[in-house]
């Protein structure tokens, strides 16, 4: 038997988990691109040590973002990845698919690329992972003819995404699919040609539970909420008491706002619905038995972000309730409004959260009409160094 | 010429008829076994859907294999979720343990529900990224072989959110995450002084320093770069190529603790250091591998039910998580940037461990 030429990367093979591994060689079968993919990898973990070039511009017509260009150092081994450029492709809302639409993925991909993807990468595109310069164009004219578009790179507006929502969950209190779907239309124009001092992400979560993790990770989260009493069915309250589930243990005294109160002996639950901060650990217990109040619309926060550049931000909350009805107008001005604020004002890799903490949240909130409320802080300032803009100080008379 | 600018497939041409019909309008829902969901809509309507696990990584010909058990059982309706797991929708509820035994023969991992470890979101690595500082795939593929128990039942308090990025970058966003690893550099930018002339814009350059740590040469018209003030972000090379800063013998692994994002009980929460460097050892990373469990059964053992991993340090305190977990406390762990006062003790309220 010939001795194997990765046999590094054969110990992933190895144990129950999905092995990206096979993958790999099964898509090397037919390709020379996946195939010394494979031989650059083992390389990469012999040596310890990344064997990709630092970017490099390369796209399709009419679009600035899109394509992330990769180029291998090691071409004289691996000629196949010598150019080996990723196309981000805009998945559809929720990640719902039709087997046909799959299907039509790949045989584009099959034709022009490595036959590698990843399902999905980390802000939500489909990534079609690797193919040469002069195969791009070709590429992205099938997959608009198949009907898919590109998603965002660079400074751009990135692929927004969102929670499966009305889809398939019952804690949806806003349509996370149509708003993110309805917003990633308006937006293409921002999404396809980097324009903005930074990346800037939309992200909707249908409920405080946040799945696609709007809070850590967008500038702009849009989370839903609701107002009024949550609902509750005291029989299958009842019902799940008698199926063994500790209510004191295990839902009122993890109530954060100790807004709850269970009568054992009556078996009733009662809630305070005025000190409730709508977290959803009550209802994530008891789907059956409790539901949201009825006036369901979304909290708006921003300036999440990563580490890079001036270290990590979760989102701030600006607007405590927005109704979010189609065509979403109040929501878009919102948007239109935050950008333009940025785009004028952030400097070149300053995300919107870090250009708040520069020139400050009343900046920010004046500069978008906002009026400053309580909800916007966890407390008001400790340090007495406090700003007044020129207006509210009274000028010297003569 | 192809259209530009069509936008993605609208996502209602690909929701399944049950979800079409019932859209908007789902009751209540419930875990029935590791990996299988139960929807009911107003109707009446069930929806079942059977999660299972995948490496991200895939092939054309493994989403064609997919594809075909999606045919077989679901009418050709599938979804993906946000952290990389596939889920098959069902209507037929008869038609279920025939699906996952097919899914099992065929090595699928079903589970990733409720109290388990799901899929770890993570980066490209050495796959496809240039500023890698370890690799994604083969770290989390060894750390999964590991917690596979984990994913296939439902036995922890409470989510288990393990994510990855294999730079400070974080293109996986792990920052609040219950177990994050990281990659880190340790060593300065080298710059390449006959390349930074021409491919660089020295000003750009200087400016994208947070630290103020690079500076004009003017003799070799490149750049000099103070090590005192550097903190390896690798920023100064993303927008100067010519500043390459991968380092085989020091590149590693940082290990970071009891981030969330959901709002439920707890407010969202970074995740904390704790370790703050395990070598690189490819391929399948055992010092990382045996942190990560090590962690993970400490917080098994000593978690109460629906406690979050950062719900549970906060409750019994960070003095008595390094004393369980039998991992060393040193400077690293005490922050020394911009907001470091606001994570020091100001109490003399605090426990022997």
């Amino acid at each position: 038997m010939a001795k194997s030429e990765t046999p590094l990367l054969d110990e992933l093979e190895k144990g129950p988990w999905p092995s990206f591994v096979k993958d790999i060689k099964q898509a090397a079968e037919k390709k020379p691109m996946a195939r010394d993919l494979l031989g650059q990898l083992e390389l990469s973990y012999k040596e310890k040590i990344g064997h990709w070039k630092h970017g490099g511009i390369v796209g399709v017509k009419g679009y600035g973002g899109g394509v992330i260009g990769r180029y291998s150092d090691r071409p004289d081994l691996f000629p196949g990845v010598e150019h080996f450029h990723t196309l981000r492709v805009n998945h559809p809302t929720g990640w719902f698919y039709t087997t046909k639409a799959l299907r039509a993925l790949c045989d584009v991909w099959d034709k022009h690329g490595s036959g590698l993807t990843n399902m999905h990468g980390s802000t939500g595109d489909i990534i079609l992972l690797g193919t040469k310069t002069e195969n791009l164009q070709p590429c992205f004219d099938d997959l608009s003819d198949a009907g898919f578009d590109l998603g965002g790179s660079g400074s751009a507006l990135r692929t927004p995404s969102a929670c499966v929502g009305p889809g398939r969950c019952e804690w949806a209190c806003i349509d996370s699919l149509d708003i993110c779907y309805n917003l990633t239309m308006e937006f293409q124009d921002q999404i396809h040609r980097p324009m903005f001092p930074y990346k800037f992400k939309i992200k909707v979560s249908a409920c405080a539970n946040d799945c696609v993790a709007a809070i850590a990770r967008a500038d702009f989260s849009i989370i839903g909420t609701w107002m009024g009493k949550i609902q509750i069915d005291a029989q299958e309250v009842k019902a799940y008491a008698a199926s063994g589930l500790n209510i004191r243990e295990e839902v009122t005294d993890l109530c954060p706002t100790k807004c709850m109160n269970w009568d054992e002996g009556k078996k009733e639950l009662k809630i305070e619905d005025g000190d409730c901060t709508r977290c959803m650990h009550c209802i994530n217990l008891m789907p059956k038995a409790l539901r949201q109040g009825k006036e369901k619309g979304a909290s708006i926060l921003v300036g999440g972000k990563a580490p890079i550049l001036q270290g990590a931000l979760l989102s701030t909350l600006i607007v405590p309730f927005m109704k979010l009805e189609p065509p979403y107008k109040e929501l878009k001005e919102l948007i239109r409004k935050i950008q333009d604020w940025w785009d004028e004002n952030g400097k070149s890799r300053e995300r919107l959260g870090e250009l708040i903490n520069r020139v400050g949240m009343r900046t920010f909130l004046k500069a978008v009409g906002l009026k400053p409320i309580p909800q916007m802080v966890k407390s008001p300032r400790t340090n007495p160094y406090i700003f007044f803009w020129p207006e509210e100080i009274k000028k010297e008379v003569k | 010429m192809a259209k530009t600018d069509i936008g993605p497939p609208n996502y209602k041409n690909f929701l399944p008829p049950v979800i079409q019909k019932n859209y908007g309008k789902w009751k209540h829902h419930e875990i029935l076994k590791p990996g299988l969901l139960k929807h009911v809509a107003e109707s009446g309507d069930e929806l079942y859907t059977v999660r299972v696990g995948s490496g991200r990584l895939l092939s054309t010909d493994h989403i064609r294999e997919i594809c075909e058990i999606a045919d077989k059982y679901c009418d050709g309706y599938l979804r993906f979720t946000s952290r990389h797991n596939v889920e098959f929708l069902l209507t037929d509820k008869n038609r279920v343990d025939a699906l996952i035994a097919e899914l099992k023969s065929k090595n699928y991992p079903v589970g990733g529900t409720g109290h388990s470890i799901t899929n770890i979101v993570h980066t490209q690595g050495w796959v496809h990224c240039h500023t890698p500082a370890t690799d994604a795939s083969g770290p989390v593929k060894a750390v999964m072989d590991e917690l596979y128990d984990y994913f296939v039942t439902m036995k922890l308090p409470a989510h288990v959110r393990i994510a990855l990025a294999c730079c400070l970058n974080m293109c996986g966003a792990v920052h609040c995450s219950d177990i994050a690893i990281l990659g880190i550099h340790r060593t300065v930018p080298k710059p390449d002084h006959s390349r930074v002339p021409n491919v660089c814009e020295i000003p750009t350059t200087i400016a994208s320093c947070p630290t103020g740590a690079i500076r004009p040469d003017p003799k070799t018209k490149s750049v000099v770069i103070n090590e005192e003030k550097c903190m390896y972000c690798g920023n100064c090379y993303t927008v100067c190529p010519a500043l390459p800063l991968a380092d085989a013998e020091n590149d590693g692994i940082s290990i970071w603790v009891g981030g969330k994002v959901s709002n439920a009980r707890s407010a969202p929460m970074f995740s904390k250091l704790v370790i703050p460097y395990l070598p690189n050892n490819p391929p399948r990373w055992p010092e990382t591998v045996a942190a990560v469990k090590n962690i993970v059964e400490i917080y098994a053992k000593q978690g109460r039910k629906h406690e979050r991993m950062g719900e549970w340090i906060d409750r019994v305190g960070w003095e008595r998580f390094f004393r369980l977990t039998g991992i060393e406390f040193t400077d690293k762990h005490i922050d020394d940037f911009t907001l470091a006062p606001n994570t020091f003790r100001t109490t003399t309220q605090f426990k022997w461990g």
